[in-house]
């Protein structure tokens, strides 16, 4: 390695790709697509818009929104990673395929970081975002400010991944960079540094979203809304929650040991020196194993709501729901031992982790049995949601039974990093946080944008997801069980084939259902004339989002309800029936609307400068950003005029229209 | 009766408590994050690869010193909390400033001792358990030099917006900030020094 230049630091004209064609058509058509969008904008005209309503935005719902559409673009680019690699090892027997193994290791391991840190984690914390406050009765989370912050953060890592398409590599360790590969001694590239930086940034903007999640649900509920009459997303919320402020500052930790032993030639995880590659594992997955529950248990708080609303039914069991959910918040901090039996902590420390990580799937039962009798007895409607959601109650419970499996350490020994280990985790993370986020994605839909989804696409979008999945994944479970290992560029068993053939094929069946996904957006899009919903409640549901307008107002009440039950808006519609009453004239207060700030994507702007130049070494420019990212603060918190005052005449008057046009959609009887 | 339905939302009351408890919330992920380093400074104390340990490189009065100093400045650092609450503009300046005397000072010393074992060749590099021990007591003293341009900073809000309902807020997060660190020099000034040189 010659000397870094003092301006450029490690970065030459060698970091472009030139040599290989892929990725220069990747980033070319990546840039051509982001240079369209942006020209289009601005040349519509839409730039002010969207800087407003959007960018600057620092409302929940705004916010919830952008976390989304990123996780949705992410999704994309993680599933033609994954695409690739199948496309790979279906032709690769004996032979090279079309991906040389430098490349082939990078795309595994984007393939698995992409879907972790902005796919699933963005989806969940942007839905969380959006319904949370509703759900609560609030009218913004604690913190909007610091919640813009956060997703600018999450943008940040994601464009640094994406950065390392065009300039440099990617990390060719695998989503989770163990030592000693990872150090600088067997991975001196910039690889492993695009994705140490990408994470820190990231990881920093989850953790404070999770900051100011417990914080709202805990101190910003609306009036009557006891903890025992959360609905219970809100409950898994806040389990979820809770293990992202205990967990992320671990993996904060762990990367930053590995950047000091690869930037500053200190002994955490290295051969030498008495450095100990076992602490990484212990500390990584210390974070990891919750870091599961963090995706799911929002997932679990999704079903919980789509099925008690198409079944029209309270949901079974909401005490022993509340306790499984905290059980797993609990338990999932003991357990993390489990993906590294075969590293030699000895018999007796395995089997308590073992018996431990048996024991975690209980409380996961009492859920499936919970959701099972919330069904039995039901008035079902089998709209899209429900439909995802009964796909994971078989798939999930299929994943469940093979996690229970590896769980054991003699078996762990025969499967651990095999491809059945590959086929359990899909099967659980696709089977139940992907169904979730489609279900949710689908159910809040009206609520966000004011119109429903088509539901025949939804519906061909679901039946391909759910056999493609099958088709791409139990293949897997097979041919772990004939012993093939997992990230293989090339092989040479024959047996194993057609197995891999079968998986292409599914993930065919995917990009099928993919595409009706698109199509089904687009398609809703263009014709929400006739998919709107007035009523704001379109599903006839049961929590309080559905009581406010679709798009709700920036205030989310114009009065904030006071809650006397469980599903206080159920109750408050089976109330209103029984009385024949209309409802009371609420009294107005004035309410104070956060103004708009460009903190976030300020912030974001030095984040990325400061996380490009240290992974270049250009150390000017990581001062820059570092001075540049605390003077935004310092401005920030030099404002004088932080809110906006909405008199209670003109709230009075706005929710006077609402009102009127909801009860003009739920009952046409006014309306003619 | 739970405070949280005892203030209005929106209200001077429920922001304070908001923000105050949000911050206790991130205070206690920092202190997981340092778990994490305390974690490995355990796993790696023994891993002194043929170089120097603690016994032969840790100097007790300095630390003493130190300590008293970051003590002392949480009880300075109260005081400029007690006076932003009774607006006491004079007061609040002198405690803050004594807040930043001696939390620089306790900064220095630490520097010093760095400087001292990087020229023992005694560095980071020399071992895992002298790169445990730098990444342990460095992340304190990065949040120290953290702390103290926080606290310039404050001094500086107070002085051009004056007591404002947001600066207070602020100056109760930083004053929760402040005894944090106390309480992490604590468990560090035991689990590092005292055992390390103990007999």
């Amino acid at each position: 390695m010659q000397p870094a230049d003092l301006f450029w630091g490690k970065l030459t004209w060698a970091a472009i790709p030139f040599g290989s064609p892929l990725p220069i058509f990747a980033s070319a058509a990546v840039a051509v697509v982001i240079i369209g969008v942006l020209a289009w904008v601005v040349l519509k005209g839409h730039f002010p818009y969207v800087w407003r309503e959007w960018i600057t935005s620092v409302d929940h719902k705004r916010v919830g929104v952008m976390y989304v559409v990123l996780a949705l673009v992410m999704l994309l680019r993680g599933f033609i990673d994954a695409a690739m690699m199948r496309a790979q090892q279906a032709i690769a027997l004996n032979a090279p395929g079309f991906l040389p193994p430098e490349h082939y290791n990078q795309i595994f391991s984007s393939h698995g970081t992409i879907m972790i840190f902005f796919v699933a984690m963005p989806f969940v914390i942007g839905l969380t975002n959006f319904v949370l406050p509703l759900q609560i009765g609030a009218r913004d989370v604690a913190f909007p400010t610091l919640n813009s912050v956060s997703f600018w953060l999450t943008a940040t890592g994601a464009l640094l991944v994406n950065i390392s398409l065009f300039l440099g590599e990617f990390a060719r360790t695998g989503w989770i960079p163990y030592p000693p590969l990872s150090e600088l001694a067997y991975s001196p590239g910039v690889g492993v540094d695009y994705y140490l930086w990408a994470l820190q940034i990231s990881g920093v903007g989850a953790l404070l979203s999770g900051v100011n999640f417990v914080t709202t649900i805990l101190k910003g509920r609306a009036p009557g809304m006891d903890l025992m009459r959360m609905p219970m997303f809100c409950w898994t919320a806040l389990a979820s929650n809770l293990l992202i402020v205990a967990a992320f500052p671990v993996l904060t930790a762990t990367l930053a040991m590995l950047i000091l032993d690869r930037y500053l030639g200190f002994h955490f995880f290295t051969n030498e020196a008495g450095g100990n590659v076992m602490m990484f594992m212990n500390l990584i997955w210390a974070w990891g194993h919750p870091e599961v529950y963090i995706l799911i248990l929002p997932a679990f708080g999704i079903f919980s709501e789509v099925i008690a609303t198409f079944s029209r039914k309270a949901l079974f069991g909401y005490r022993s729901m509340v306790a499984a959910t905290m059980g797993i918040c609990v338990l999932a901090f003991s357990v993390w031992l489990h993906h590294f039996f075969t590293m030699g902590a000895g018999a007796n420390v395995n089997a308590v982790f073992g018996i431990l990580s048996t024991v975690i799937a209980v409380p996961t039962g009492v859920k499936v049995f919970n959701w099972l009798f919330t069904i039995y007895g039901g008035r079902v409607r089998y709209n899209v949601p429900i439909l995802w959601a009964i796909g994971f109650m078989v798939t999930f419970v299929l994943g469940g039974m093979t996690g229970v499996l590896l769980a054991l350490p003699p078996v762990d020994f025969l499967l651990h990093n095999s491809l059945f280990l590959i086929a359990h985790f899909h099967n659980v993370i696709i089977g139940g946080v992907v169904f979730a986020l489609f279900a949710g994605y689908t159910y809040w839909f009206p609520k966000a944008f004011g119109f429903r989804l088509h539901e025949g696409l939804g519906k061909a979008a679901f039946w391909f997801w759910t056999s493609g999945f099958y088709l791409a994944f139990m293949p897997l479970y097979v041919l772990g069980f004939l012993g093939m290992t997992r990230r293989m560029q090339e092989y040479d068993v024959p047996a194993w084939q057609p197995w891999l053939i079968a998986a292409a094929a599914g993930a065919g069946l995917i990009a099928i259902g993919t595409a009706f996904l698109i199509a089904q957006l687009v398609y809703s899009i263009r014709h929400r004339e006739a998919l709107a919903d007035l009523s704001g409640d379109p599903w006839d549901a049961r929590t309080l989002e559905w009581s406010t307008s679709s798009p709700p107002p920036s205030y989310n009440f114009a009065v904030l309800p006071e809650v006397t039950a469980l599903d206080a808006h159920w109750v408050r519609k089976q109330q209103s029936i029984e009385d024949r009453t209309a409802r009371s004239m609420p009294s107005y207060v004035a309410v104070e609307v956060p103004r708009n700030s460009a903190t976030g994507i300020t912030c974001a702007f030095f984040a990325t400068l400061m996380g490009f130049a240290l992974i270049w070494h250009i150390w000017w420019l990581a001062a820059l950003g570092v001075v540049g990212a605390l003077a935004t603060f310092v401005v920030f918190a030099w404002r004088d005029q932080v809110e906006d005052e909405l008199s209670a005449e003109e709230l009075s008057q706005r929710d006077g229209v609402d009102r009127a046009a909801r009860d003009r959609a739920s009952n046409p009887r006014l309306a003619a | 009766m739970n405070a949280a339905v005892i203030a209005i939302p929106g209200s001077r009351e429920a922001k304070r408590l908001a923000a105050g408890y949000g911050f206790w919330i991130f205070l206690l992920s920092d202190i997981v994050m340092f778990a994490c380093f305390f974690a490995s400074y355990a796993v790696l104390v023994h891993a002194t690869a043929g170089g120097p340990d603690g016994r032969q490189l840790f100097d007790l009065d300095r630390v003493a010193i130190e300590t008293a100093c970051l003590l002392a400045s949480s009880f300075t650092c109260g005081l400029a909390f007690i006076a932003s609450d009774k607006k006491a503009t004079t007061l609040f300046y002198v405690a803050m400033a004594a807040t930043l005397a001696l939390g620089a000072t306790f900064l220095s010393l630490e520097g010093a001792e760095f400087l001292s074992m990087v020229t023992q060749n005694a560095g980071p590099t020399r071992s895992a358990f002298l790169s445990a021990f730098f990444a342990l007591v460095g992340c304190h003293g990065i949040h120290v030099s953290i702390g103290l341009l926080w606290l310039m900073t404050m001094m500086a809000q107070v002085y051009a917006k004056g007591f404002r309902d947001d600066i207070l807020r602020r100056i109760l997060c930083f004053t929760l900030f402040w005894h944090a660190l106390d309480i992490i020099w604590v468990a560090l000034f035991t689990v590092v020094y005292l055992i390390g040189l103990a007999p």
